[in-house]
Formats: structure tokens, sequence, C-alpha cells
């Protein structure tokens, strides 16, 4: 893993109306390496990863992926340029319900690559059979579980071959079983594509399964940073209290 | 200032903010058009839904419309001894205002609210997120293609509406009165020309472009999950038929100048 900083947040912030979500958030993210941001539901978690694919729009400071500044964008071809490079997992899946899986995987193929529809299909054929899916091409979203649709999502976040993945909740509202696959399935695509990623999540065994390095948002402030064994050891009350699922968190204690 | 003025003056603003946003997202859709790759599969699929679902429906009320009117007219005709009129009073009636009119209601009801509803659908999944972050511009690629059907598709199922509406007053006259049907239909083509007819598709071009863009407008900016989905699909049907009834004032007027008799 080098030292280059692939993605580089720099004071951060974000406000809805008067609600200020994002307080100066600083982090970096180095190449090939998994960053995994915990933190309670509402700590702005899936702000901040939306804020770095231009989903949100931060209201001031830095975001630099790649070596683009995304904060300084103008115009739609630089953010096409971005969006080509860089994968995003939406925590429902976002499957589009009118297409079938095969048809959702090969999208991005299809209006990207120039390929014809037999090399989009085999193309498709093979990504699900990296996501465990093979033979269910034919099917719609509806007529898979959630473990299945998180999958279809994986295999088409997958398609491009995107250098930079970012996953919001890839294992929310999933059973442990399925929890644990699917973040072992992340974990290993990552190695093998040497992809640089930020999973947000929180669920703290997928993190610590999936983490090169985790940082921890409490209220839009990153609050902890560092690898599983820095975590696992931290005396912090708040990091032990999330750890440990107390509901008092960050409630005065 | 009264509290009735201010709440007067913020209804004003918030029309005139919308129709603005109306306006500049049917100019932004046009635009799109005219830049980058052209979804035509798409475009072809939803001219299938949007005409091809719809047509029983436009056929069986521009039958029963001919019809009517055929009854309507048929007797008052007969005391001026101009029975054989009625082939023109009803051809006139709906290839000029009656068709295109009801096409677009009927569509607007059934196509609008089914489009709005989509979209809205897709917004609150976030399906039109994903389509952005797959680098795929969604207004182009739901609302363009989707504004582009309606405006190829209205104005055929309003020359369809013409011939069933015009069939439908032939069945009257013909077993009402006894009128021949080739006296009838000799009677329709002597009555109405092509510039009877061609406005009339102008009119439905017009109305399908109203129709897609309030639809897809108000499908695209649904906030507030289901409910409020359902609100929009409520809204693009009030508001495309509206705007169908202002605009045919207009479109009538500029169309009797441009055709005049």
């Amino acid at each position: 893993m080098s030292a280059e900083p692939v993605i580089l947040i720099s004071d951060l912030h974000k406000a809805f109306d008067d609600v200020e979500v994002l307080k100066g958030i600083d982090l970096e993210v180095r190449r090939g390496e998994t960053l995994v941001i915990i933190g309670r539901s509402g700590c702005g978690k899936s702000v901040l990863l939306q804020c770095l694919i231009g989903l949100l729009a931060p209201d001031s400071g830095r975001v630099v992926v790649d070596g683009m500044d995304i904060t300084a964008f103008h115009d739609e071809k630089q953010w096409k340029k971005l969006w080509l490079r860089v994968g995003f997992l939406f925590q429902g899946g976002a499957l589009f319900d009118s297409m079938t899986v095969g048809n959702n995987i090969g999208f991005p193929l299809k209006h990207h690559t120039g390929l014809n529809d037999i090399c989009i299909s085999r193309h498709v054929l093979g990504l699900l059979d990296l996501v465990g899916l093979g033979g269910q091409e034919g099917k719609y979203p509806s007529e898979l579980s959630g473990g299945m649709q998180k999958r279809v999502s994986i295999a088409r976040t997958l398609a491009l071959d995107p250098d930079i993945v970012l996953y919001d909740e890839p294992t929310s509202g999933l059973d442990p079983v399925t929890s644990d696959a699917i973040s072992t399935m992340i974990k290993d695509l990552n190695r093998r594509a040497g992809t640089t990623s930020i999973v947000v999540t929180h669920d703290i065994r997928s993190a610590f399964l999936i983490a090169d390095s985790i940082a921890m948002l409490e209220a839009g402030q990153v609050i902890m940073s560092g690898n599983v064994e820095d975590f696992k050891s931290s005396k912090q009350e708040k990091v032990q209290l999330f750890l440990y699922g107390r509901h008092d968190i960050g409630e005065g204690s | 200032m009264s509290p009735g003025i201010r709440q007067l003056g913020k209804w004003m603003l918030e029309v005139v903010q919308y129709l603005g946003g109306l306006v500049l997202f049917s100019f932004g859709s046009v635009r799109n058009l005219l830049s980058g790759p052209v979804f035509l599969r798409e475009t072809v699929l939803q001219m299938h839904s949007v005409g091809v679902r719809s047509m029983p429906l436009v056929c069986l009320a521009a039958l029963s419309t001919g019809a009517v009117l055929g009854m309507q007219t048929i007797d008052i005709l007969g005391k001026f001894g101009a029975v054989q009129y009625v082939a023109a009073v009803v051809g006139l009636s709906v290839v000029k205002e009656l068709s295109p009119v009801i096409t677009a209601l009927l569509v607007a009801g059934r196509s609008g609210s089914g489009i709005s509803a989509e979209l809205g659908s897709m917004v609150v999944t976030r399906q039109v997120d994903a389509l952005k972050v797959l680098a795929v511009n969604p207004v182009k690629f739901l609302a363009s293609t989707r504004i582009v059907a309606c405006i190829i598709v209205v104005p055929l199922l309003t020359a369809l509406a013409d011939l069933l509406g015009v069939f439908g007053g032939l069945l009257v006259a013909v077993f009402q009165k006894g009128i021949p049907y080739r006296t009838y239909i000799h009677k329709t083509l002597e009555f109405i020309t092509l510039s009877d007819v061609l406005p009339g598709l102008f009119k439905g071009a017009v109305f399908g472009l109203i129709i897609g863009t309030v639809a897809c407008y108000e499908g695209l900016r649904v906030k507030g999950g289901t409910e409020g989905v359902g609100r929009s699909t409520t809204a693009a049907v009030v508001l495309a038929s509206l705007l169908i009834f202002i605009s045919d004032v207009y479109l009538t007027k500029i169309l009797i100048l441009l055709f005049p008799e």
C-alpha cells in the first residue's frame, strides 16, 4: 500500500437549514486502502459519503479525489469523469426495478463502453459469478432477497472496474450470516482489484472484518481514527460504548 | 401590510417560481436532445407505453364524442332542412377542437399520472441518484425520452381520434336518419381540408409537450417519500389539464390567424 492519499477531505462542512451535520471533517485515504467510517445513525456518515460523489454539495471545505478537486467542479463533464472512476453502492441498492438483474449490471457497460450485446452479457455473467449469483440474470430485483439485491448492486457498482468504491451501509438490514458474507466479499474484491474504498457502516462486526483503517464520527466530527487494533484497545468512553452497543453514548455520559 | 395581501403575494411568487422552473426544465430537456447520446430504445419504449396503451381509451372516447355530437346536432339541422350538413358539423368540431383536447386530457390522466408516479418512485428509491452516479444524465434518460414520446404520440392519437370521431357521427347519421354512408363521407371530405386537420395535430404536439414536461417535472421533484409521490401524481394531472385548457385558447387564436377560413 503506497502512502499517496487518493481521497483527501479537509475541513468539510455541511448543514441542512440550521442543522449542521458535518462540522469540519478531515480525513485521507491512501491508494488501495479500505477506510471504514463508523458512527451512530444520524452522525453524518452517509452525508459525508454523498458529498464525495456529488449527490450533495458541501457548504465549505475541500475534497480531492484522485487528484481532482471536486469542490471546484463547475460542469457536468468533470462530474462524469469522476463518476466513471468512482463506484457508489447505495444503502438500499437502488437497483432499477423495471430492469432484469442482467440489464441492471449491464446498464453502465451499455452506456459507457461501446461493447456489443454479446460482450456485455458475457461480462455480466462474469460479474454475477464474482458476487456468487450465477444464473440469476433473468430475474427482476423484486424477486430477490435483500442480500441478493445487495450483491447485484455491488456487481453493478463494479461493472466499470472503478479505481475507488464508496459503500453506503453495505450490510444494513441483513442477517449476521449474510452480513458476514457481504463483508468478506467486499474485502476480497478490494484486495483482488487493489481498489481504494470508503465503507460507511454502523455494523461494528463488518467494520472490523473489512477495515484497513477506521474513523469514528460523532455529531459531525471525527472523534477517533486508527486501525482495528487501535479501536479494540481504545479507552475512549464513546468508542467503547459504541463497540458494545450501549444506548447512552453521547448523551452526557 | 395585511396578512391576506402578504399571503397572496407569497402564493403568486410560488406560482411564478413554479412556472419558471417548469419552463427552464422544458428548455433543459429540449437542449439535452440536441447534445450527446440519443436514447432511441428508451424513447420507443415510452412511445409504446404512452401511445399503444392509451389507444383503446382514446378510440372509445372519440367514437362516443362523435356519436353524441351527431345526435345533438342532427335534429337541429333537420329543422333547417340541412341534415346532410351533420357531416360537416361533426367533422369540423372533432378535428379542430374535440379530438386534440379530449385525447390530450385522456393521455394526461392515464400516461401523465403514470409517468409522474414512476419517476417519483424512482426518486424515492434513489434510482435517479443511481443513474447520476452511473454517469447517465437522469433528465436526458428519463425526462427527454418521455417528453419526445408524448410530442410524437399525442398527435398520432389525435389523428386516430379524428377518424373515430367522424365514424361515430357517421353511425348516428346512417342508423338514426338513414343518410347513405357514401353521402356522409362525401360531405366530410368536401368540408374538411388538410388546413382543418393539421392545426389540430399541431395542437396535439403542443399538448404532448405540456403533458410530458409537467409529468416529468412533477415526478423528478418529488419530496417526502410515498406521500410525495401521490401528491405529485395528482398535481401532474391537474396542472397538465389546466395548462391544456389555457394553452388551447391561445393556440386556437394563433392557428385561426395562421389558417384563416
